[in-house]
């Protein structure tokens, strides 16, 4: 039924290239969610996308390319496939830890105020929110690959 | 960072003129937090209506808000918007902040 449509967008897939800087998720974002207009993604399939592509740049920014190292380039690209969207972002910066990316166990915030985490909620919304989430070195370069289901509803 | 403060009763309620609290103004923002409440009310509402995104970082700094004001303080939240929303419930940091769908709600609840 969506065949059409979805070859046409399977073909249109997409890259986007920015540096390294605190503004970077919101130059990749404004991009992306504006070549996702094709799409007409509900509000909340939108968020869900905004929201992991923000915290997956945000780690880059913040540990591939750490204040006092250069900035390198981000390159994110996407296609769309099986109502799903697919992401891979790479990047030329610092690997992970061990090779591996983090567990992203849920905070824990049963916790007197002043120890509240203000931090490390990053990896557990990804793996929270994305599926199929991998990531690899390989070289100089790393890899994020997730993926998002999408319902196009029936138009 | 845009942030308004204003006196209703007992409560001050800051209100923040921005679409997204994320990693590009989060410190900005928590700076702006701690100047706008260095005195005032108890209870402090934050006016988050026009938000449209928030992201890990933001959420950071608006926990890191409530810190500033100290155990004697209160921090809550009103006119959530569903994408903000989502974010508090998901870190369930919604068990940690009063959270109101819309700022009316919070002012109801919250003044005298």
């Amino acid at each position: 039924m969506f065949k059409a449509k979805e070859f046409k967008i399977a073909a249109s897939q997409k890259r986007i290239d920015v540096t390294s800087s605190p503004k970077a998720a919101r130059g990749i974002l404004e991009q992306l969610m504006a070549q996702l207009k094709v799409l007409s993604l509900s509000d909340e399939c939108a968020g869900k996308i905004e929201l992991v592509v923000a915290e997956a740049i945000n780690n880059i920014v913040e540990h591939a390319y750490p204040p006092g190292a250069p900035d390198g380039p981000i390159q994110l690209s996407w296609s769309f496939e099986d109502n799903r969207l697919n992401f891979a972002i790479t990047d030329q910066g610092l690997g992970m830890p061990d090779g591996k990316a983090p567990s992203g166990r849920a905070k824990n915030v049963k916790v007197d105020l002043m120890d509240l985490p203000e931090g490390g909620f990053g990896w557990f919304l990804i793996r929270d929110q994305a599926e199929d989430v991998e990531y690899r070195r390989t070289g100089w370069e790393n890899c994020l690959s997730f993926g998002v289901p999408v319902n196009l509803g029936a138009a | 960072m845009n942030l308004t403060s204003r006196t209703e009763g007992d409560l001050q309620i800051i209100h923040i003129a921005e679409t997204r609290i994320d990693a590009a103004v989060a410190i900005e923002f928590k700076d702006a937090m701690r100047n706008e409440t260095e005195d005032g009310k108890d209870i402090v509402v934050l006016d988050l209506s026009e938000v449209q995104f928030i992201d890990s970082s933001g959420l950071g700094a608006i926990v890191a808000s409530m810190k500033q004001l100290g155990r004697n303080r209160k921090l809550a939240l009103g006119g959530l918007t569903p994408a903000v929303d989502k974010v508090f419930r998901l870190t369930r940091m919604d068990s940690v902040f009063p959270l109101y769908a819309t700022l009316e709600g919070a002012l109801k609840d919250l003044g005298n």
